[in-house]
């Protein structure tokens, strides 16, 4: 069947299985790979994509449920706060192997947008479903504390 | 974690004094490339490397008419930043600009790309060497570059090569002539061979050392286009994940896909020497395919013990007498029945995954022409470019491997036999090579195809004299070896093997009798290198049965390692560094405690002070101090970085790691049941670095091992009981 998507802003139509998880129609089908397969069962976060606004795994969305919501992925995620986490990230070195980062980035933008000026109890709570194996969340919670001030000034 | 090994490999040693460096070059598509000029080593014994002539991608620097500069880094990336150290140390001696600058992974020739550090005989990254192996390396190859550079414009412009500078990617002279790399590349390439470069000075290094330089990856990796061997795309390529048997060792006895192919998407569904792999056009219909599908298996071979009877038997043979003696001073079994006092612990070490973020995969394409392409985390390229060779059928110098960086690696991508690379060639193969074939392994497969962090135990035995002094030392170490039944196997001396007892066997403390045993067990349950490798285990074991000596002697922890290491200078001004940065001889705020740890490990040492608070029996990690001496710190904020990152990484294996076996089956299979450290219990970490020109050694592993010992010694200092069984959360809140 073909199910009509929103991502990043571009409407197209997909002809997947019902049950096909969000993830593998922007890698496999649209060919965004900038979203990552790290679980397959939420627990991980490396296939953060912004529904509707709001930070989502992708790994556990099915493509039916995903009609008619406005998908954002990495590649499309765009805005000064995005612009100004990115930037961010770059200047403290934030990644390592950088393949989680995708999805931290998104979280962190989602939670930007909603809290503007995180403390780190929520930085805990928004980000601690994103896991990063190189453990680089000390240059995270810092990355999300530099935004925020930048976005302040 | 592959120190010494490779050797074992393949005896036969290259040639590695600076003879070993001469740089050749050559005109690449009217472009220089700097590389080595003489004929690349006869092939490895297992996986034998391609001949120089066959494989295109040679040399170090590709300065290609536009400007670019490509390295092409023999050490590969999966996170520890070895592209962005060679980058620097390219960049330092060419003079470059860093918007110049793109890395490559580089394969196929043994001779230009062999890890130094392991005799030159394969190209390998492991045992944090990347810098070791590369720091003359790659600067001779930036200087000869600049040199030929240099020598290009002095003759299209008529003057003495003394009267140009090349700086910030460009090169003039005193009379306001100027150009690009880009410009002289052509000609720079026809420049005869620089026959003795001068390196700089250490105390002309702008990059070296300069801890304001940006990894020049870090854009890529936070916009989504740094590609990943998870995103490689091919004409016509499949996707393929391999149904494996439930228990090690067992193997298919028959299959039915009739079910699998019905699955819209699937291909094909073949059998493979691993077992069954469901081929499709996408990762969704081949996950459904493999739910499908019917394999049964024949266990008759499989290991079908669970954990906890591994366990039990490791620790009724620790204390039975050991097998092999790794190290042994003086009389220690004489010293331990004349002591005063003797104070016995045994340690418990439970199996580990590497879980990294990127699950296995590799990707395998025949080409008409017959060459084969694999695609893939290399870590050791020699070796899984002769594996692909074999399994195709084609000569070695027919393969190319492209080395893709990974998401995090931790060792599990240094496989002996080839493993998810063998894999995707196999699956190509069964598909008669009609189309490229990425195989994707699943959450699942990662955490549950083998290759652990072995489990291990320790029994310890202190001796104090009369005086209180510490006069005997016995250490019994128990677990499977690492590298027994591998090609690595020639790593094993007099029954032991060294990866077992490193950290535990080579204490620098001053104590007269010393002896570290080990027994080798005989298990099925895959087993191989786990960042830090024996130090995972061993800087626990040590550091917190050392703390439980020094609490019963009633001494401060820190003064009396400083008085055991009076014969180690290097550890001492490591441990001295934390203690006086973490104000160890001041009180820990109201309700904080502290603890302690200091380990060498990959030719580093760290020193660990950790602060905690505990409640309800549980630790809260605040903060951490850590000391490193890596020798000449060549991208301080990467050190930074991996010292930070391997705190975290250390942290979270002893806090709640644990990988467990039930009748042979491995229970965990996510990360809701495997549980790495996540954000709300990384504790600030502060990373010290002592003042060196030793040349450069480890970091991506010396951050691991000794945080875990520190928190044990904390928890103790608060209190609380001694952790002896690995993970803490066994134990903890209660």
């Amino acid at each position: 069947m073909a199910y009509n998507l929103n991502i990043n802003g571009e409407q197209k139509s997909f002809d997947v299985d019902e049950d096909m998880p969000l993830l593998w129609v922007i890698r496999d089908v649209a060919g965004l790979t900038g979203t990552k397969f790290g679980c397959g069962l939420a627990q991980c976060g490396a296939c953060t994509v912004h529904v509707d606004g709001v930070p989502t795994r992708s790994c556990q969305l099915q493509v039916s449920d995903a009609v008619g919501s406005t998908i954002t992925t990495i590649e499309g995620v765009t805005g000064k706060v995005a612009e100004t986490v990115q930037k961010v990230w770059a200047d403290l070195d934030v990644p390592q192997c950088g393949y989680c980062q995708s999805g931290q980035v998104m979280a962190a933008v989602a939670l930007l947008n909603e809290t503007p000026k995180p403390t780190d109890e929520d930085i805990n709570d928004a980000l601690s479903g994103n896991l990063c194996r190189c453990a680089t969340y000390q240059r995270i919670r810092a990355g999300i504390h530099e935004a925020a001030k930048r976005l302040e000034a | 974690m592959l120190n010494k090994i490779i050797p074992a490999l393949n005896p036969g040693k290259i040639e590695t004094s600076r003879r070993g460096f001469l740089l050749g070059a050559s005109a690449v598509a009217g472009g220089l490339m700097v590389g080595m000029r003489s004929a690349p080593v006869s092939a490895a014994s297992s996986g034998a490397a391609a001949g120089e002539p066959a494989n295109p991608l040679t040399g170090y620097i590709h300065i290609a008419p536009d400007n670019s500069v490509t390295i092409l880094s023999s050490q590969f990336d999966m996170g520890q930043g070895p592209y962005h150290g060679l980058a620097t140390l390219v960049v330092e001696e060419l003079g470059a600009d860093w918007s110049q600058i793109d890395v490559k992974g580089a394969a196929g020739n043994t001779k230009l790309y062999g890890n130094i550090m392991w005799g030159g005989a394969v190209q390998g990254t492991g045992g944090s060497t990347s810098m070791a192996t590369s720091f003359d390396r790659y600067r001779q190859a930036g200087a000869a570059a600049r040199e030929m550079l240099i020598a290009a414009a002095a003759e299209t412009w008529g003057v003495a090569a003394s009267e140009i500078t090349i700086s910030g990617g460009k090169l003039t002279d005193t009379s306001g002539n100027s150009a690009t790399f880009g410009d002289m590349a052509a000609k720079a390439a026809t420049m005869p061979l620089p026959q003795d470069v001068k390196l700089k000075d250490a105390d002309e290094w702008t990059q070296i050392g300069n801890e304001k330089l940006r990894r020049f990856d870090s854009a890529a990796k936070t916009n989504g286009t740094h590609g990943f061997t998870i995103d490689v795309k091919l004409d016509g390529m499949l996707t393929a994940v391999v149904a494996h048997p439930p228990k090690f060792g067992a193997r298919v006895k028959s299959f039915d896909a009739t079910e699998a192919l019905k699955v819209r998407g699937v291909t094909d569904v073949v059998e493979i020497p691993r077992g069954v792999a469901v081929v499709g056009e996408h990762m969704w219909a081949v996950i459904k395919g493999r739910e499908a599908l019917m394999v049964e298996w024949d266990e008759a071979q499989a290991e079908t013990r669970g954990s906890a009877e591994i366990m039990a038997d490791y620790k009724a043979r620790a204390g039975d007498a050991q097998q092999a003696t790794a190290r042994t001073e003086g009389d220690t079994a004489a010293a331990l029945a004349a002591a005063a006092k003797v104070i016995e612990a045994t340690y418990e070490f439970p199996y580990l995954a590497h879980a990294a973020m990127e699950p296995l995969n590799a990707v395998a394409r025949k080409n008409a022409d017959g060459t084969l392409e694999v695609w893939g985390g290399h870590q050791i390229p020699d070796v899984y470019q002769g594996i692909s060779a074999k399994i195709a059928g084609v000569k070695p110098e027919q393969v190319t491997m492209h080395v893709m960086t990974t998401g995090g690696g931790f060792g599990r991508r240094a496989v002996a036999d080839g493993d998810v690379v063998a894999e995707a060639v196999s699956v190509a193969k069964a598909i008669d090579f009609k189309a490229p074939v990425k195989v994707q392994w699943t959450r699942e497969d990662d955490m549950r195809g083998g290759r652990y962090r072995p489990a291990y135990v320790h029994s310890f035995k202190a001796g104090l004299d009369k005086d209180n002094k510490l006069v005997a030392w016995h250490n019994h170490i128990v677990g499977q070896s690492i590298v027994a039944g591998t090609p690595f196997e020639g790593l094993i001396k007099d029954g032991v093997d060294s990866t077992s007892v490193e950290g535990a066997s080579n204490i620098p403390y001053g104590i007269q009798n010393i002896n570290v045993g080990l027994t080798t067990t005989d298990v099925k349950v895959p087993v191989l290198w786990w960042r830090a490798v024996g130090s995972t285990h061993t800087a626990y074991a040590v550091e917190s049965f050392l703390d439980e000596v020094i609490a019963e002697v009633g001494a401060d922890p820190y003064a009396y390692r400083m008085e055991l290491l009076k014969d180690h200078p290097r550890h001492a001004a490591v441990l001295k560094l934390a203690a006086d940065k973490a104000g160890w001889n001041t009180p820990a705020p109201e309700g904080r405690f502290r603890g302690l740890a200091v380990h060498e490990s990959f030719a580093s040492v760290v020193a660990h002070i950790a602060e905690i608070s505990m409640e309800n029996g549980t630790p809260t990690v605040h903060k951490v101090t850590v000391a490193v001496d890596c020798g000449i710190a060549v991208n301080p904020d990467t050190i930074k970085a991996q010292l930070e990152g391997g705190t975290g990484f250390g942290l979270g294996s002893i806090l709640a790691e644990e990988l467990t076996l039930v009748n042979g089956e491995v229970e965990q299979g996510n990360y809701d049941t495997y549980t790495p450290l996540r954000i709300d219990a990384m504790p600030q970490v502060d990373v010290h670095i002592v003042p060196s020109t030793n040349k450069p050694t480890g970091v991506g592993e010396p951050g691991v091992p000794s945080i875990g010992p520190a928190v044990a010694n904390a928890i103790a200092a608060a209190g609380g009981r001694r952790i002896r069984v690995l993970p803490m959360s066994k134990s903890m809140g209660t």
